[in-house]
């Protein structure tokens, strides 16, 4: 993320701010899929985890956990669960022009 | 230039005309062709495009990155395009006559907030596309700002970066 990101985040170490997953009985029948977010140079860290924040809700450590996760791994996943929505959680943050994808959980 | 925010807006004033044609470039900059499509390079074109619309999965893919091509993407041209139509209208605060050479002031309501945030970053990953920065470029915060085209852009790219700030601490403080 952004060149702000890179002077803010220093030399911390973070726990991996973990995965939300749903667990209906439908969709143990099918592989789950991933909603997962990538680095990228522009992006201000503050902006992301507001997004972070809306999108899914998250509370603001755990939104800023994933923001960080992002910046130093490159990605982190953000939600697992049924197609659909994975989808619309992805369409949701192409909306705020994030790097978002769509991936099969195997 | 000084900001502030009060009674529901974030002002920018004391904006002198310089600042002032950057803000008004915020449209033409979150076009993928920079708002001069008769000159752009067609290589940063379509590298702005690619970042704005980028693929919504691994591009091996090709039926999730197809359906989303053709239900997904209009939907957020339509999103994009509203939310740069919203910072044009406020923009035209810029255009009220006054005396040549003559600061700015530049209010933007609080409500108008998201869609200010979501053209500044269109302008800024389109300008950082069409330009192909580096990494040391984009840590570099003492370049001049009127060297080139190029020293220019990632100057507006940065000014852009420090409104959207701005504005996010303003939605933090309104809560």
């Amino acid at each position: 993320m952004v060149q702000q990101m890179r002077g803010d985040a220093g030399t911390e170490t973070i726990e991996h701010p973990g995965t939300t997953q749903e667990t209906h009985t439908e969709e143990s029948l099918d592989s789950p899929w991933l909603v997962v977010v990538h680095n990228d140079p522009v992006n201000l860290m503050t902006y992301v985890t507001m997004v972070f924040q809306r999108v899914f809700g998250y509370p603001r450590e755990k939104a800023e956990g994933h923001m960080l996760e992002v910046h130093q791994k490159g990605r982190s996943v953000l939600w697992s669960g049924m197609r659909e929505r994975a989808e619309l959680y992805v369409q949701q943050l192409h909306g705020y022009l994030l790097l978002a994808t769509l991936e099969r959980a195997d | 230039m000084e900001i502030c925010l009060r009674e529901n807006a974030i002002e920018i004033f004391d904006l002198d005309p310089f600042l002032a044609e950057l803000l008004r470039q915020i449209p033409a900059s979150a076009d993928p062709t920079g708002g001069d499509a008769a000159n752009a390079d067609p290589e940063g074109v379509r590298r702005a495009q690619e970042r704005l619309f980028s693929v919504p999965a691994p591009r091996s893919d090709r039926e999730i990155c197809k359906e989303w091509k053709v239900y997904v993407e209009p939907e957020l041209r339509r999103l994009f395009r509203s939310a740069t139509e919203t910072v044009a209208e406020d923009l035209k605060q810029l255009n009220e006559p006054q005396k040549p050479l003559a600061n700015h002031t530049l209010r933007i309501p609080l409500a108008h907030s998201d869609s200010w945030l979501n053209a500044l970053n269109q302008a800024r990953l389109a300008l950082h596309a069409r330009y192909n920065f580096t990494d040391s470029e984009l840590c570099d915060h003492e370049r001049s700002p009127v060297a080139s085209r190029r020293d220019l852009s990632l100057f507006q790219m940065n000014f852009y970066g420090f409104i959207q700030e701005f504005i996010l601490r303003g939605l933090s403080e309104e809560k």
